[in-house]
Order: C-alpha cells, then sequence, then structure tokens
C-alpha cells in the first residue's frame, strides 16, 4: 500500500514538473507583456525581471524558475495586475471565497444528491423516479453558467431577493471569518444555487445507478428473508456497499473546491481564484497565469490520487487486492 | 443354443440410401441474421429518451442549415435603430405574444411621445393602454402609464439626407405604393422654445419645455385635447420638388402653393434633408419589413441569424474535433492495447500527462501562440486535439486488451494472419461501438468548453464578418443587459441548453443500445 501510494505521488510529481516546464518554456517564447502604471512601480517591476533574469535565455531562465521555486516557493510579483504584489499571497487573499463559495453548494448538495439518489433508486421506473430522472438529465447537461443567467434573472432582477453580485471582502481583517459570515453566505446564495443544481444532478445519478446495482444483488434478497425491512436491508446493507463507489466522488469533489467555478465566480463578481485566473489570461500577466495553472494542475493531480486511495481506505476488499 | 447368424459378407446391391432424397446438413436460418448494428438500432430505438434526443438534434441541425438561408438578414448585418427590439415571429404578428411588444411603464411626457408616433403615421408604438398607477417617491407622487409598447414602430421618424435623385425615387415609390414615407419637416429654427429636443424627429408636437416645472417635456395640448404639430410650412412654389403623397391635414392637399401648406425637405448642404417614418423606409431601402424572429443584439443583429450561425460553428467544431480525436485515440488505443507491455507503459505515460493538464491551460496557450498564425479557430481546434483523444485511446485501449486474448483471434494468428489484419478485422470491430458512443458523449462537452471559453472571453470568437460567432459571445454580449432585455440571452442559452441535453441524452441511448450486456434487460 506504502508503495502504491508513493509511486502514485512521485508520478504525479513528475507529471506536474513537465506540464509545468512546458508551460513555462511556452509563455516564455511569447514576447514580454509591456508594463504600465507610474515610473516607480515600472522600474521595481523592470528591476525584478532583470534579478529573475527574464532577459536571459530560456534554457537558464528555466533553471532559475524551478530553483526558485525549490528554494524559496517563489512565484515572482505581478506585472500588470496587482502590480509589485506577490503572487502567493494574492492567490492566498483569493482562496478563501472560492472554498467558501464551494463547500456552501458541496454542504448543500451532497446530502440532497444522495437522498434524491436513494429515492430514486428505491422507487426504480415508478413515476417518482421518473421525473428525477427527467431533472438530472437536464441539470446534468444544461451549463451551470446558464443555470446561473436563470438564478440571476429570477431571484436578482425579477424577485430581488438578492444582490446581483456579493459583499465585498476587506482583506485587511480576518478574511475566513468574513467568508463564513452569515450575510456573506446570503449574498452568495445565487451563485451557490446555480454551483449546486448541477452537482446535486450528478450525485443523484450516481447515487441512484449505483444503489440501483446493489440493490439487485442476491445478499439482498437473503437480507431480506432473514427478516430485515426493506428500510433497513436498504440502508444497513445497500447503502454501505453502494458507498464504495459513491464516496470516492464526494471527497474528489470536496478536493475539487479549491478550483472552483471560472464561471460562477465570473457571473456573481465572487473575489475568487476563478476570476483571478480569467483577469490573469485577459490581462496577459503570465506570473498569475503560471501560478495558478500549476495550482489548478496539481489540485486535479492530487484529486485523483486521494479518490484511487479512499476506494481501498473505504473497502478492505479492494485495499487487500492492491497488496 | 440359437443359431447366431453372422454377417461376414454383405453383397452391395443388398445396401440402399435410407435417406436417399434427402438433403442432410444444418437446418437453413429461418430468421435473418441480427448484425451488431442492427441489434444495437433495434436497441436504441426502444429508447424512448433517446429518440427524443436525436430529434432535437436534427431540429437545430436543420436550424443551423436553413435558417441563414431563409433569413433575411445575414451574420454581418445590423441596423443601429433596431437594436434591442424585441422578438417577433412575422412581420404582422399582433397577438401580444412574440410580436414584439411588452407592457411598458412611463411617465406622461415618455408615454406622450410614443403615443404621438402612432398619432401621426398610424403605426402604433402604443399599443393597448392598460391604465395609470400613483407612485410614490422622494420627490412627491408620480403617475405611471402603462401600456403594450411595440419595439419596432417606437423608432418612429429620423431625419436622413438625400439626393435629389433618391428624393425622387422615394416619391414614386409613395405614388405607386401609396405609403407615406415622408412626412412634413419640423419647424426647428422659429419653435425651438417650444420643441423639447429638435435633433429628434419625433417630436413633432409643441411641448412644455420648462425645466422647473414637473411637466417638462410634456405635449402641450389645444382647446380639443389634440397635439399641437410644429410643421414647416410654406408655398410649394418654392420647395416645388415634393410633389406626393401629404397627410391628413395638410393645407397643401388642396392648394400646394399655399403659405400654410406643409414642407416635406429642406434643401441643406449636400442634398435634401427629409423626415421619414423608419419603418417604412427600411422596407423602402431593404425590400423587406423588420422582424426579428429572436429580436435584435444591442447592436441590431438579427439574432436569429447570429444563434443559427453560433449553433452551425459549434456543432461544425464539435463534430470536426470528435472525428479527428477519435481517429487518434482509436488508433493510439490499438496500438497500446495490442502490443500492451513496455510500449503500452510508455504511452500510459505520455497519456497521462497530457491528461493531467487543465484544458483552460491548453486553449490559452494555444490561443497566444497560434492566434496570429493559424487564427482563433485553429487554435482552438490544436487545443481540442492535444488532449481530446485520451478518453477514447483509454476506452479502445480496454476493448483490445479485453479481445486479443480470445480464442478466435489465437485461430487468426495460428492461421498465420499478420497484426494489421488480426487489428483491423478481428478485434478493432468489437470496439466499434464504445467509439461511436464516446463520439457522440465527446460533442456536447466540446460544445461546452467552446462556448464556455468564448463567453469568459478567454478566446474571441467574434468575427462576424467572416461568418464565425459562437453562441457564449452572443451570450457576454447580452449579458449585461438581462435585466432589461433579457431575449438576447434568451435564445443563444435555450439553443446551448437543448444541444447539451440532446447530444448527452442521444449519447447514453448509444452506450445502452452498444452494451451486450443490457441486451434484454429492459423487456
Amino acid at each position: 500500500m506504502v508503495k502504491y501510494v508513493i509511486k502514485r505521488l512521485l508520478l504525479a510529481a513528475l507529471t506536474l514538473f513537465v506540464i509545468l516546464s512546458l508551460c513555462f518554456i511556452l509563455i516564455k517564447l511569447l514576447p514580454l507583456p509591456p508594463v504600465n502604471g507610474t515610473a516607480e512601480t515600472v522600474a521595481i517591476i523592470e528591476a525584478r525581471r532583470e534579478a529573475m533574469g527574464y532577459y536571459k535565455p530560456i534554457i537558464e531562465q528555466f533553471f532559475l524558475f524551478w530553483g526558485r521555486i525549490f528554494t524559496s516557493f517563489d512565484w515572482g510579483i505581478g506585472e500588470t495586475m496587482y502590480q509589485t504584489q506577490d503572487v502567493m499571497s494574492i492567490i492566498g487573499q483569493r482562496l478563501p471565497a472560492t472554498i467558501g463559495v464551494n463547500v456552501y453548494s458541496l454542504v448543500f448538495s451532497v446530502p440532497i444528491g444522495l437522498l434524491l439518489g436513494i429515492f430514486a433508486a428505491v422507487k426504480k421506473n415508478k413515476w417518482q423516479d421518473h421525473i428525477i430522472s427527467v431533472g438530472v438529465m437536464i441539470f446534468i447537461s444544461v451549463p451551470s453558467f446558464i443555470v446561473g443567467f436563470l438564478v440571476q434573472y429570477i431571484f436578482c432582477y425579477k424577485l430581488q431577493w438578492f444582490d446581483l453580485s456579493v459583499n465585498r471582502i476587506d482583506y485587511s481583517l480576518n478574511i475566513w471569518s468574513q467568508i463564513f459570515s452569515p450575510s456573506m453566505f446570503v449574498s452568495m446564495i445565487p451563485a451557490i444555487m446555480s454551483l449546486s443544481f448541477g452537482s446535486i444532478a450528478g450525485f443523484t445519478r450516481y447515487t441512484r445507478a449505483e444503489l440501483s446495482e446493489v440493490l439487485t444483488n442476491d445478499y439482498m434478497l437473503l437480507a431480506r428473508t432473514k427478516g430485515l425491512t426493506r428500510r433497513q436491508a436498504t440502508v444497513r446493507h445497500a447503502l454501505r456497499n453502494a458507498m464504495v463507489v459513491i464516496f470516492p466522488m464526494i471527497l474528489g469533489n470536496f478536493i475539487s473546491v479549491l478550483s472552483g467555478s471560472l464561471i460562477i465566480e465570473g457571473l456573481f463578481s465572487i473575489p475568487g481564484i476563478g476570476s483571478l485566473y480569467i483577469t490573469s489570461i485577459t490581462s496577459l500577466d503570465y506570473n498569475f497565469f503560471m501560478t495558478i495553472s500549476a495550482f489548478y494542475t496539481a489540485v486535479g493531480l492530487v484529486a485523483g490520487i486521494i479518490i484511487d486511495l479512499s476506494y481501498g481506505f473505504i473497502d478492505p476488499r479492494i485495499r487487500m487486492g492492491v497488496k | 443354443m440359437e443359431k447366431i447368424q453372422t454377417y461376414t459378407e454383405i453383397p452391395a446391391e443388398k445396401f440402399t440410401f435410407a435417406q436417399a432424397d434427402k438433403k442432410l446438413g444444418d437446418k437453413k436460418l429461418q430468421t435473418k441474421p441480427v448484425s451488431y448494428m442492427r441489434d444495437a438500432w433495434r436497441r436504441f430505438a426502444k429508447n424512448k429518451s433517446s429518440i427524443v434526443g436525436m430529434v432535437i438534434i436534427a431540429v437545430l441541425l436543420l436550424f443551423a442549415l436553413i435558417a441563414p438561408m431563409v433569413s433575411n438578414y445575414s451574420i454581418a448585418y445590423n441596423d443601429g435603430y433596431y437594436r434591442n427590439v424585441l422578438p417577433k415571429v412575422s412581420a404582422h404578428a399582433d397577438g401580444g405574444f412574440w410580436d414584439g411588444t411588452k407592457r411598458y411603464e412611463s411617465n406622461l411626457a415618455t408615454y406622450q411621445y410614443n403615443y404621438a408616433i402612432g398619432l401621426e403615421s398610424g403605426r402604433l408604438a402604443v399599443k393597448d393602454f392598460y391604465g395609470t398607477q400613483v407612485v410614490a417617491s422622494s420627490s412627491g407622487s408620480s403617475v405611471l402609464y402603462s401600456y403594450r409598447f411595440d419595439t419596432y414602430n417606437a423608432v418612429g421618424y429620423e431625419f436622413v439626407t438625400l439626393t435629389s435623385e433618391q428624393l425622387n425615387a422615394l416619391q414614386e415609390y409613395q405614388n405607386e405604393t401609396n405609403i407615406q414615407v415622408i412626412y412634413p419637416m419640423l419647424d426647428t429654427s422659429t419653435r425651438n422654445q417650444v420643441m423639447y429636443n429638435t435633433t429628434d424627429a419625433n417630436y413633432w408636437y409643441k411641448t412644455v419645455i420648462d425645466t422647473e416645472s414637473p411637466n417638462n417635456g410634456q405635449a402641450v395640448l389645444d382647446e380639443n385635447g389634440n397635439y399641437i404639430p410644429l410643421y414647416l410650412t410654406g408655398s410649394s412654389t418654392v420647395y416645388n420638388l415634393y410633389n406626393s403623397l401629404r397627410i391628413a391635414g395638410d393645407p397643401g392637399i388642396e392648394d400646394p402653393t399655399s403659405e400654410d401648406s406643409y414642407l416635406y425637405y429642406r434643401v441643406v448642404q449636400g442634398g435634401y434633408r427629409v423626415r421619414v417614418l423608419y419603418y417604412e423606409y427600411y422596407t423602402y431601402i431593404n425590400g423587406f419589413e423588420p422582424c426579428h424572429i429572436f429580436g435584435a443584439s444591442a447592436s441590431g443583429q438579427d439574432l436569429f441569424t447570429l444563434v443559427a450561425a453560433g449553433t452551425r460553428f459549434s456543432l461544425m467544431l464539435a463534430v470536426g474535433v470528435a472525428v479527428v480525436n477519435l481517429i487518434i485515440g482509436a488508433i493510439y488505443g490499438a496500438i497500446e492495447g495490442f502490443y500492451g507491455g513496455k510500449l503500452d507503459l510508455f504511452m500510459e505515460r505520455i497519456a497521462d500527462i497530457l491528461n493531467g493538464v487543465p484544458f483552460m491551460v491548453v486553449a490559452v496557450l494555444f490561443n497566444m501562440h497560434l492566434a496570429a498564425t493559424a487564427g482563433v479557430v485553429g487554435a482552438l481546434l490544436f487545443a481540442f486535439v492535444l488532449t481530446g483523444w485520451i478518453g477514447t485511446a483509454a476506452t479502445v485501449r480496454m476493448q483490445f486488451y479485453r479481445f486479443k486474448k480470445q480464442e478466435y483471434v489465437l485461430a487468426a494468428k495460428t492461421l498465420g494472419a499478420r497484426d494489421r489484419r488480426l487489428i483491423m478485422k478481428h478485434i478493432f470491430p468489437n470496439s466499434l461501438g464504445t467509439i461511436i458512443t464516446s463520439a457522440a458523449l465527446y460533442i456536447p462537452s466540446v460544445i461546452f468548453s467552446e462556448t464556455s471559453l468564448s463567453y469568459l472571453g478567454v478566446i474571441s470568437l467574434n468575427d462576424t464578418s467572416n461568418g464565425i460567432i459562437s453562441l457564449g459571445t452572443l451570450l457576454t454580449a447580452g449579458q449585461g443587459a438581462i435585466s432589461t432585455y433579457p431575449h438576447i440571452v434568451l435564445f443563444p442559452a435555450l439553443v446551448i441548453a437543448l444541444l447539451m441535453i440532446s447530444f448527452n441524452l442521444f449519447g447514453n441511448g448509444l452506450r445502452d443500445a452498444f452494451n451486450p450486456s443490457l441486451r434484454g434487460s429492459d423487456s
């Protein structure tokens, strides 16, 4: 098991290294974006570029880049946005909002999705199941930004229950306590709704598929003949076995809250990492782009590893199989 | 003892054929053999939801192909006067639904302004009057007039400058069709103090000009409650170029030489200034009446044409990308799966690494590098092709692993079949079903990525002069006005949603149809 984990981690590290190296080289092949601003900021950024070896050959820059990251985890400073500020600290400021809105969304969508899925599986091929299936199909297919438009139009304009954008965050105070404050939650409700419809549909479909497969197993019949009620048999035997597959998916979703949703953040002006990423692309700030790309890649890889490992963690049969 | 008869030698002529006239052998099949594809189709057709998906796809496909042909408008068309007009299903629709009208509430001055348009020409901008309501506000109470408001007629009148040939041609058109296009000019020079806005051709009536008064901008009515027109008057002996239809109430109908008759043009630098009813003028210029089935965008583009073009672009891109990726994925997966071993391990690592790259990063980097040389669409294609084949390769590889060890493959190998024959003839057809399924499910993901990227503005797919437009770009354009003009977002969003739903239904249906383990499970 340990050997397997180490192997996976090393492989992920290698993957990350290759991807970032390619990314770095591709970015360095592009011309440096011009810097605008006061003479002072331009001078600081120029000095910093000089110090970081931006004008040296790409091969040399490549080693300097990895050297900086391995020694001081220095990803550079903002050049066209958040000028002269440290990239990592800005990302650190923006991360809580992304995590906040996605955690809220998951907290709602996991139980609702599981319950709907269980209900649909138990009522398989009855009208309740059909209605749920149609809803699931629609919300899984329709992109979140279209759900976002709908939520925005209905709840923000027609009914005017919520403001269009979330509350502002004062970065000089404690960011986490602001994110998880009640007023912030209320202002985030439209965004949470837009995110939740899709993930509820995903959880429902997954749970229904898994559970209805488990329910047809012979040991379910045995449980019923032993005298368990249908509810007991479903909760104690079927659900537990279905969880072997469902739980890793939930876990994967919880790790993916770090990446969040680019589109929903833009639509509801959530000051998260996704909107930062989009701005870095449109304003050509390569330091931000590189760092957030690295972050997204790493989150994806780690999520993959943890999902795979959690199968073994939750199910002893799979754990033995690895050995 | 019984005598045991032994036959040692039986003469040949004693033998007769027992089944001389019968044919021996397997029974001929009474039913037609069911091929894999036919079997899959049978199961597919049984699935109602996938048929629904297929029908929606067909409708969208027809829409994307036929709409640009039947539409009066091109992708590059725009007319600023009809910006943001509401959807109108046909030029003469007037039923309160999908007819370019909406319920509108305004103060008295705006109501009179809109009402006056219809009063002069009969093209009503105010269609049904619903009543008034008093609204209290911080600066005192105000009265709101609510009515059904026609966004097409609300454009009203515009001043245009014509050459003498154009003026004559327009007069001829008026005489032939008996439709009044040119309306009397307004006396802006002498009555400036009673005309609210002299550059707006719709203020043809006397108004209150008093910024202190709450009635500022409202119409001044005569003793009978009628609007007081402010037409330019003069003798037609001087202004003798106009010899066509005159509006009702014009003293010039009886005596064009009278000093009170209305004047229909003014001489300005470079030609003749006339005041036209824009709806009719538009019909005269374009040969058809303005009618935007899905409404018009904020710059007056026809959304029906744009949405159709966007749908076509999305479908073409998605199908093209899917085909390319399927071919790459099938070849890659086949090599991996067939040869296995070290080669497989190596190729899997490459796929793993590529799989770890977020698509966003690929799309952005390719766009930055290739957009200048290969164009935005080219860059996007490359980005999709870089990572898109991995899923197909994985499924094909799995199918190859499953089938390559089977006895019939071994038999073919023993008989001397080459690798190529084994792959193409014996193993590959088994993975055809999964490939088709992954294509059908890959298409919506391409459409999703493309519309998301163009919606976010990461890639710019908005080149109407070359016929490139994305549904995502339309969404971005309409997003700012979602509260006032929701129709601009509604139609592109609806089409994206339908595309996604229909392809997912279709793909799920295919997946079930191609899965032989599900055979008979539904009956």
